[in-house]
């Protein structure tokens, strides 16, 4: 009756183990190709709001963030507890941000430039005072592609 | 210089055991820094800069839809106060103007919707409001182009998408907002 064959000696059952290195570097690869290094490490408290009507932001090269909140408790000494502005990863001044478009600006091939996002994002508590000023110094700068950062919202 | 023989490379393989390792060491460097998820948001286009006072158009009082945002996070639309919540349905009502009624838009080519907020209002309520009104042009588009073409707007193609655009254009008037609130 017996069907199944003993099972010759001891002859080692290894799995081989050479393609292994082949499965990690495709999976290695597939991260190096996904990945975004974590951007500039925020200053400021940003939790964004929610909403609908939301568009994804295709290209990360072709895109700029303006942080608006109030400092994080380990800046409060140094930057007081009113909402202020992060650009990179420095708090920064209003009249810095035309600057800062246009060195963003500057590392964008000309053809793409009028497709160049600026996103803001902005705590949800923050009053809209800092918010106009914001977006006046960006059409002042003729940046005008503007997108208010949200998540999405749970039905 | 003698060739080497075959028989002394043979022996000359490189040890690749820890291959493995060296990639997995890479793999969890990328997994750590890795950020799959992407920036979303609600896209808007602000109007240019200019310096001189922009000309004040002679509109006719039944096309415009205000809303008002205060200090206080409250609603005003059309003078009369209103909430959140059904501020989306009512946008939709004034621009299509399914009863013709002669206080709402009269096609929605010619509505245009004025937004204003003081400079104490919550960026949160702010963006509710936006959110609400975009999402009222949304839907209105929707519906045309599912009447048109039986689909949705974002799976139409590019001229059928302007087709649309034009017959439901998304004009928003946005005035510098007043001082109220205003933290000094």
């Amino acid at each position: 009756m017996s069907k199944f064959q003993k099972k010759r000696g001891k002859s080692s059952p290894e799995i081989s183990t050479a393609s292994l290195p082949d499965i990690i570097f495709m999976l290695l690869f597939f991260f190096m190709v996904v990945t975004v290094l974590r951007d500039s490490s925020l200053k400021v408290e940003v939790v964004v709001p929610q909403a609908t009507e939301l568009t994804k932001l295709e290209k990360k090269s072709l895109v700029n963030y303006l942080y608006m909140g109030t400092p994080k408790d380990a800046e409060k000494a140094i930057y007081g507890t009113k909402p202020r502005l992060q650009l990179g990863d420095k708090i920064a001044d209003l009249d810095q941000i035309p600057l800062f478009i246009a060195q963003h600006r500057e590392k964008v091939p000309e053809a793409q430039q009028p497709q160049i996002t600026s996103s803001l994002r902005v705590d949800g508590e923050v009053t809209m005072g800092i918010v106009t000023d914001v977006k006046t110094q960006l059409r002042k700068s003729g940046q005008l592609k503007v997108n208010y950062s949200a998540k999405p919202r749970p039905e | 210089m003698p060739k080497k023989s075959s028989k002394d490379r043979l022996s000359n393989e490189i040890n690749a055991g820890s291959m493995a390792d060296i990639a997995f060491l890479l793999l969890i460097f990328f997994l750590v820094t890795t950020t799959i998820d992407v920036d979303k948001g609600v896209l808007v286009r602000l109007p240019p800069w200019s310096e001189d006072e922009p000309e004040t158009e002679k509109l006719n009082k039944r096309n415009v839809y205000s809303v008002l945002v205060n200090a206080n996070n409250e609603l005003l639309v059309r003078g009369e106060p209103a909430s959140v919540d059904n501020l989306r349905e009512n946008a939709k009502n004034f621009i299509i103007n399914p009863d013709n009624r002669s206080d709402m838009a009269e096609t929605p080519q010619k509505a245009i919707i004025s937004l204003r907020n003081d400079r104490g209002t919550k960026y949160g309520t702010y963006l509710e409001v936006y959110n609400e009104l975009k999402a009222a042009y949304t839907e209105l588009r929707n519906a045309e182009s599912q009447k048109r073409f039986g689909k949705d707007f974002e799976f139409l193609d590019r001229d059928r998408r302007k087709e649309i655009i034009n017959a439901i254009p998304l004009i928003l008037s946005e005035a510098e907002p007043t001082d109220f609130g205003a933290e000094s």
